[in-house]
């Protein structure tokens, strides 16, 4: 992985005796709340419901096993010994106290851990593929190009102060795992089509959740290489100018891409551009390969493809093979497999590691997994580099430490935000809804015969929980007070990435289980053989499932407003 | 206001600069201009261009102009030779459109003249308006400039080009 340099850490270090300065001028009273706002944002500082949360950069979704300690030791000695990974990557503390904040940034700065620009109207942590480097169907390692971007995006001088926040993603491989259509900016690596030993980019723009969820726009169909960053740069100038500053609900890049169209705005965007390209930001190979030589693959071994001590216990443990089932993914190395430590269970909140769940992933990382690890967008962290014969041990490991639920892909792998409980932007509490939920399907068995169901919570409009690409999705909305879930039915992310549709009036919290088993047997009734949820939905169609949630009929006419 | 101070060359300096603005309803070329070195707004750059230009010519007052964040440089591109000064207003700090009206103006159309920023601005600001192209600063009413003298040297490095130092870190680095 990208090991800091001089530079590297002396940027780091000089934004943590600068925030440190922020915060004490906050203190004495030297700074507004107004004044202060934007600056604890651009680090991370949320003031919640509990008092200020605290968000921890990963960068595209990559952790050293130290790193990871860190963290745990982070949580420990300055929260309650737990932390929420994000759908972005990141890692949350809910119960900071603001004058400790520069000390814990001092702390993590010694494990090259920040928490720059996870929040304000700047330039985002970029994310990624969490199998990227191991998976099979790669076209390059987007990681190299992340650290790239992330570098060009710290505390560019320019884009400090955007009319919105502005979310970008990478993937390197054939199936989108990073949902890049749902970012402000999305990068696909894609070959060169006049020749196939280059690489470049398709580039996508204008996509994003929220209140006006869109997929985002093909703005240019190939980026070689070498303009990653003036392209970049000639982009977010064009949103930084002519991007709504009005109105917060529309002032994200993807409103001015419909305002405008999607051609127009591209257009805008290439005449920018004709004045930066081949300029002073033009990537050169160098810089490239300096990078790159970070993200080398480890030293794999030479193993057989199959384990026959692994296949062993395959055939006589079945709570072993179904854990290997869900949890335990392919790898382009013969005899190797990325396993996912899973962070849902019932009773915690999707995606919360206790500190000591940290340290247990953390010594996993370090015996099996070339002292690794990676956070997924789904709320979960994966060890990518384990050797298969090993496999039976990390899962007893895994299991004692609470990270081996066998239901990746699952319904209990459910996303959710924080919501109301810690998040003071929500309408509506997420976590209780999830708890519900995964304790009306506990039944691993019948979970395992739903099969792969992706359902997310948000609970508000800013969609942390990605509920508009849930096959099921689930929002909660504010009526007069009182709590309500709005579901969408439908969405999926991946290269065929759409936006689920709204079936009906909300409901109450206590029908929400109810609701989601109806639509399940519906699905369990008419299902063909090997199809999952999502391909029976569109096979038979959204009425048959609105039928089945709204059993009597005139309830589904009264559509909530929000 | 004889005695306004504004940063420049990174240390306290007097400034005799005054800002003209249009009061509401007022026609551009309606506009009453006081004596002394002005920064005039576009609109009535372009009212009153021909007297403006006069009267530098005749009783030697430099001649400067302000740009709103929503101004459009384009208009006044051909025109930058003419001002002694060029001035960004930053009505509120969060709106960064003059960032880029900096780096333009500095970078595409190679404005070497002083370029200052005015508004709501104050220490938390200065090192990337300086990185940004701005080389002159009317610290914000209410915020100190002395500390803001500080902030030019928040970071060693900046990763980046900039309209100081238009080569990136990248080209740069001494392993």
């Amino acid at each position: 992985m990208y090991r800091y340099d001089d530079y590297d850490h002396a940027i780091v270090q000089a934004r943590v005796a600068q925030f440190r300065g922020q915060t004490e001028r906050y203190l004495a009273g030297q700074l507004t709340d107004d004044e202060f706002r934007p600056l604890r944002l651009q680090n991370g500082l949320y003031i919640q419901r509990h008092g200020p949360m605290l968000r921890l950069a990963v960068p595209y979704g990559l952790l050293s096993a130290p790193q990871l300690r860190r963290f745990a030791d982070v949580a420990r000695r300055y929260d309650r010994g737990f932390g929420h990974f994000t759908t972005r990557h990141n890692l949350q503390l809910n119960w900071v106290k603001l004058p400790e904040v520069p000390q814990i940034l001092a702390d993590l700065a010694q494990d090259e851990l920040h928490a720059i620009q996870t929040s304000g109207n700047c330039i985002r942590n970029v994310t990624t593929d969490h199998f990227a480097g191991v998976a099979a169907d790669e076209i390059a390692d987007p990681r190299p190009w992340a650290e790239i971007l992330r570098q060009w995006s710290s505390f560019h001088p320019e884009f400090a102060y955007l009319p919105r926040k502005f979310k970008v993603a990478i993937s390197g491989a054939t199936e989108d795992r990073a949902a890049i259509q749902v970012h402000d900016l999305g990068f696909q690596v894609v070959r060169d089509p006049q020749n196939a030993t280059e690489v470049g980019f398709k580039v996508y723009a204008g996509g994003g959740l929220g209140r006006t969820p869109l997929l985002g726009q093909v703005v240019r169909e190939f980026l070689p290489w070498q303009h990653l960053l003036s392209y970049t740069e000639a982009l977010v100038r064009v949103f930084n100018r002519y991007g709504r500053r009005d109105n917060a609900y529309k002032a994200r890049i993807k409103i001015l891409v419909k305002a405008l169209g999607v051609e127009k705005f591209a257009q805008q965007v290439e005449a920018e551009w004709a004045h930066l390209k081949d300029g002073p930001s033009t990537l050169t190979e160098a810089e490239v390969a300096r990078v790159a030589a970070q993200f080398v693959s480890p030293n794999y071994e030479t193993l057989a493809e199959d384990d026959l001590c692994h296949l062993a216990h395959l055939r006589e443990d079945k709570a072993f093979s179904r854990w290997v089932e869900r949890n335990v993914q392919t790898h382009k190395v013969p005899g190797y497999a990325a396993v996912t430590l899973s962070l849902k269970k019932s009773g915690t909140a999707p995606g919360d590691a206790s500190s000591e769940q940290m340290e247990a992933a953390a010594d996993l990382a370090e015996r099996f997994s070339f002292s690794e690890i990676r956070v997924s967008h789904e709320q979960n962290l994966i060890l990518a580099d384990v050797p298969q014969g090993e496999l039976y041990t990390v899962w007893h490991r895994a299991k004692a430490a609470g990270l081996a639920s066998p239901t990746v892909g699952l319904l209990q792998d459910l996303i959710a935000c924080p919501g109301g409980d810690f998040c003071s932007l929500a309408n509506a509490r997420s976590l209780p809804v999830a708890a519900a939920i995964q304790e009306r399907f506990e039944d691993l068995d019948y979970q395992h015969d739903i099969g792969e169901l992706e359902l997310n919570i948000s609970g508000c409009m800013n969609s942390c929980g990605h509920h508009h690409l849930g096959a099921i999705g689930i929002l909660g909305v504010d009526k007069n007070g009182e709590e309500w879930y709005q579901v969408t039915l439908g969405g999926r992310q991946g290269n065929d990435a759409r936006i689920g549709e709204v079936i009906g009036r909300s409901f109450a919290a206590a029908e929400v289980p109810e609701v989601v088993e109806r639509l399940i047997a519906t699905y369990l009734d008419r299902r063909h053989t090997d199809e999952r949820f999502i391909d029976t939905f569109d096979r038979i169609g959204v009425e048959a499932f609105r039928k089945a949630a709204y059993p009597h009929p005139h309830q589904s006419r009264r559509v909530a407003n929000g | 206001m004889a005695n306004k101070q504004i940063i420049k060359e990174r240390r306290l300096q007097d400034d005799a600069w005054k800002v003209v603005t249009l009061v509401d309803g007022e026609a551009p070329f309606d506009v009453c201009l006081p004596v002394g070195p002005l920064l005039v707004p576009v609109s009535v750059w372009k009212a009153k261009k021909a007297c403006l230009i006069n009267r530098e010519y005749e009783h030697g007052t430099p001649l400067g102009i302000w740009l709103a964040p929503e101004d459009d440089i384009a208009e006044i591109a051909a025109d930058l030779e003419d001002f002694t000064v060029i001035a960004v207003h930053f009505p509120k700090f969060a709106d960064g459109r003059g960032y880029s009206t900096a780096r333009l103006l500095r970078e595409r159309h190679g404005y070497d003249g002083e370029l200052r920023a005015f508004g709501d601005i104050g220490r938390d600001q200065i090192f990337f308006l300086n990185r940004a192209g701005f080389d002159a600063f009317v610290i914000g009413e209410g915020k100190s400039a002395e500390d803001a003298l500080a902030a030019f040297d928040d970071f060693p490095e900046s990763y980046q080009g900039d309209a100081v130092q238009p080569l990136p870190l990248f080209r740069r680095r001494v392993a």
